[in-house]
């Protein structure tokens, strides 16, 4: 009896032995520790987030000019991904890292985590949009967070939209406003940003205060309030007509209408957008720096740069790449965005985040 | 308890461990180890300064308050609704019970974002119930309910429709009331199950992430959101090292009071039949199976409807829209993969997944089945405690310990096996008491006729445990179909499953890409009563323990 158990028990490991085979053979091929020689077909890895997204032909033709085939590892959203890479320093599990933004761009900087590579044409980027002078982080997109309205609800109820943030404070506006919960929400924490920026250090907690009074709506994700308790989305379910989003939200709404719409039923509020520019580093520790560099460039090349406005909803850096006529129809290219100093973000984020939580949800 | 027809030698019994436990160790105890060394002794010193900063906290104190005392309550809330259902299930035939029973099935696979959207739907500010159950503990209890309701009636109605209904009738004939002849036949036999089903629920809801995400609101956070926060976005190891070895000793502490309770009251082998199931007969019945089919509409089916109706949804009313963007693939993004392929990949993983948390599990459970004492004890509650540990602990954890001797960390196995360590505990839970009670004197009576012990085997305990195999199996596939924490966190290559999917469509504003969601989350609805109702015809009716994971 004892033997036919295990017999069995051996053939049930059979599928097991084979995984661990068939493991071993996946890993050999990506391996980054395994450089082989420089004229073999070179595989990089790229780290991102959820939200990465590349048209498929834009990308086969990168690997076509170059014989370079990009891998993806995706680490869920953007403060996990640098954490994540921050956690592996030395022994990278990827070579190429895309979606560092300002937020997280100071710890970044301070671990060591990029090669500098002055990428081809970064010399061409705006001023404003450039994250670090040192070129260990390269721009590759903006994606502003800004309040966005719903145009029915203050046409039908002919009441002024908000210009400001100031302006939010107004009792005209009570219980109209949702936004997210910086502890736990990328948006959110923009927001929040946006308005320390603008009251400042001594300033953005009376605001928020008279927020609070004014019955703001807090949710944890995105998601939460733009479906479900904003009113001016395609198929939101709410009642509320601001919310905090994305300055590319109205084209979204158009291109992904059901039925086919002509205008956005939503709009942007521009005085009220926090700039987040997205770049891209070479991790060090890798093994394909050359190749590395290659993939860099591409990502702030004409044809990735016009392919992210419709696959990522981001806003090109490369001044030569064009926006689709949607964005030029329904959003106004953010110009004037809040900012904060990155060091001044990783310094305080934790201690503003507790007091806004005591403050706003406790 | 003595087993004379089933012992086995200690070495056998070693054996037969040696897999899960090498794959726990690796899998699971390692990466753990390691994240939780990293935060405890950063710089290569021991740095405990994290124990004072959890322990003078009092946000921190409070978190911990109430991941217990919602755990408890929403326990509770889902015996008292699941186990009527349990008992509907298992011992009444009517028109519609296998359906029911596959449905039933479907809330534990939802992914929480789908789960977390229908409940929106349901208790938000448009609520067709007319209540807004926002950030109320209430609407995290109600979504607790709905998702481990199944865990309830597939461990305890799998059990209960197996017992011979003969036992509790003799009991009414020599007197005993019907809810005494419950009490005293009936209950001490399903005691096992329901303890059982009551410390995975608990485990489950100890645990919360997605929902108290959701639907906490900002001003309720579990352990488990808390470690996620402290690791994923703040970096902050040491105070995470801590609360994850908090809530390690928290469910450790619960698995060694469950340990002791099953020592004072391990019942002797039940022995189990095929399932007898009547026909409801008098008044009374028929209103207790319609009450018990109301709540479940109301519970299960009111969410589930949400979801289909919302597939349907446009901006001007309804339409098939959502539903004919799926099928295409719009400009050949990255992003948006076929969902096809959504569906492949996560079928492909979760037969991975499932095969090593059945394989694994099985041996341990078979080697603990039959062993006794204190250490068979002690590994049982081992074996659970990756359900006790957050999935970012794990996730953040291969991160750092599985580059060597080989990289894993950006290997497409990494995601099954993740899932399979979530499954593993499942599936020792689900098969260990099956195997516990086969009736050692059917064997000894086997062995008596002249029956080879391996004849026995395969005569008497084989039926049982390919039950007990599907069952497993059913439960570590339906865990891996939609499991969503451990598939997000670990830096995955990109083969997008269903709820990654779908997270990822809810994650961009536009009605096309909320309706195909929604469209899709139907489709995993489907898939999985689907696959419930096969695997159900498949395996012949009327076998002992039909109502069980499968």
């Amino acid at each position: 009896m004892n033997r036919s158990h295990l017999r069995r028990a051996g053939l049930l490991l059979a599928p097991i032995v084979l995984l661990a085979a068939a493991c071993g053979d996946t890993t050999e091929t990506v391996d980054p520790a395994d450089p082989g020689p420089s004229t073999d077909p070179v595989t990089l890895t790229l780290l991102t987030h959820d939200s990465f997204a590349v048209s498929d032909d834009v990308l086969a033709a990168f690997t076509e000019a170059t014989g370079i085939t990009v891998k993806l590892l995706r680490g869920g959203d953007a403060g996990t991904v640098v954490n994540q890479a921050i956690l592996t320093k030395g022994a990278p599990q990827a070579d190429v890292l895309f979606g560092i933004d300002s937020t997280f761009l100071s710890r970044a900087l301070d671990e060591e985590l990029f090669v500098p590579y002055e990428a081809a044409g970064s010399e061409d980027v705006p001023e404003e949009l450039v994250l670090d002078s040192e070129h260990r982080v390269t721009s590759i997109d903006y994606g502003d967070v800004c309040l966005n309205y719903d145009k029915a609800y203050f046409a039908d109820a002919g009441v002024t939209v908000p210009a400001t943030l100031e302006d939010l404070l107004d009792p005209e506006y009570d219980d109209l406003l949702v936004v997210q919960n910086p502890a736990t929400s990328s948006s959110g924490l923009a927001f929040l940003f946006a308005t320390i920026a603008e009251f400042g250090e001594d300033g953005w907690e009376a605001y928020w205060q008279g927020l609070v009074d004014n019955g703001v709506e807090v949710t944890e994700g995105w998601e939460e309030a733009y479906y479900g308790s904003f009113s001016g989305g395609g198929t939101s379910e709410g009642t509320r007509p601001l919310v905090v989003s994305y300055a590319s939200s109205p084209p979204a709404e158009v291109v992904f209408a059901d039925p086919p719409v002509e205008e956005a039923p939503t709009g942007v509020i521009d005085a009220s957008c926090y700039r987040q520019i997205e770049g891209a580093g070479i991790l060090a520790g890798t093994d394909h720096e050359a190749e590395a560099g290659q993939l860099i460039d591409f990502l702030l090349s004409v044809p990735f740069q016009e392919d992210m406005p419709l696959s990522m909803f981001v806003f090109p850096v490369n001044p030569q790449a064009s926006l689709p006529k949607v964005f030029l129809d329904n959003t106004s290219v953010p110009t004037n965005g809040y900012e904060l100093p990155t060091a001044e973000i990783d310094a305080h984020r934790e201690e503003w985040i507790d007091t806004w939580t005591d403050l706003v949800v406790r | 308890m003595d087993r004379p027809g089933g012992a086995l030698s200690g070495r056998a019994n070693t054996a037969l461990l040696a897999l899960p436990v090498a794959f726990l160790l690796v899998f699971f105890a390692w990466p753990v180890a390691n994240i939780v060394g990293e935060g405890l002794r950063g710089d290569g010193r021991w740095d405990l300064s994290g124990v004072g900063q959890v322990l003078g906290d009092p946000d921190l104190r409070h978190v911990a308050w109430f991941t217990l005392w919602q755990a408890a309550v929403s326990t509770v809330a889902t015996l008292v609704v699941a186990l009527p259902a349990a008992h509907v299930l298992a011992r009444y035939e009517f028109r519609g019970r296998r359906i029911v029973q596959a449905l039933a099935t479907v809330p534990f696979v939802l992914p929480t974002v789908v789960v977390g959207a229908a409940f929106l739907a349901l208790l938000g500010e448009r609520s067709p119930l007319g209540v807004d159950g926002r950030g109320t503990v209430t609407a995290i209890v109600a979504a607790h309910v709905f998702f481990n309701h199944a865990v309830v009636v597939r461990t305890v109605g799998g059990l209960w429709e197996g017992l011979d209904p003969r036992t509790e009738e003799v009991a009414r004939v020599l007197g005993a009331s019907r809810f005494k002849a419950f009490r005293a036949v009936t209950l001490p036999a399903l005691r096992p199950a329901i303890v059982s089903a009551a410390v995975i629920t608990f485990l489950f809801t100890f645990t919360s992430f997605g929902v108290v995400r959701i639907l906490g609101g900002a001003g309720h956070a579990t352990l488990e959101v808390e470690i996620y926060r402290q690791t994923a976005d703040l970096l902050n190891l040491p105070v995470a090292s801590v609360l994850a070895l908090l809530q390690l000793l928290a469910v450790g502490a619960l698995l060694v009071v469950q340990a002791r309770i099953e020592r004072r009251r391990r019942t002797a082998g039940v022995a189990l039949r095929p399932a007898v199931r009547t026909r409801v007969g008098t008044a009374g019945e028929r209103a207790w199976l319609a009450g018990n089919l109301a709540v479940l509409a109301l519970l299960l089916g009111a969410p589930l409807a949400c979801l289909v109706e919302r597939s349907f949804r446009t901006s001007g009313g309804h339409g098939l829209n959502g539903w004919r963007a799926l099928g295409e693939v719009s400009r050949g993004s990255a992003l948006f993969v076929s969902p096809m392929e959504a569906v492949i990949n996560s079928l492909k993983f979760a037969v991975v997944a499932t095969l090593l948390a059945v394989v694994l599990g099985g041996l341990a459970a078979a080697a603990l089945a039959r062993a006794e004492g204190r250490t068979a004890r002690g590994l049982d509650a081992l074996l659970l405690l990756p359900l006790g540990t957050s999935a970012v602990t794990v996730g953040f954890g291969f991160l750092i310990a599985l580059d060597r001797p080989v990289d894993l960390r950006a290997s497409p196995w990494l995601v099954p096996i993740a899932q399979a360590v979530v499954a593993l505990p499942f599936v020792v839970r689900t098969m260990t008491p099956v195997l516990r009670s086969i009736d050692p004197r059917l064997r000894e009576a086997a062995a008596m006729l002249g029956a080879s012990p391996g004849r026995g085997w395969r005569e008497v305990d084989l039926p049982l445990v390919r039950r007990a195999v599907l069952v497993a199996a059913a439960f570590a596939f339906a865990i891996s179909l939609g499991e969503f924490g451990a598939t997000t966190v670990i830096a995955r290559a990109d083969a997008p499953t269903v709820p990654v999917a779908i997270a990822r469509l809810l994650g961009r504003p536009g009605p096309l890409n909320s309706t195909q969601a929604f469209a899709l989350s139907t489709i995993l609805m489907v898939l999985t009563a689907g696959a419930v109702l096969l695997v159900d015809r498949w395996r012949g009716r009327d076998e002992p323990g039909s109502s069980g994971w499968v």
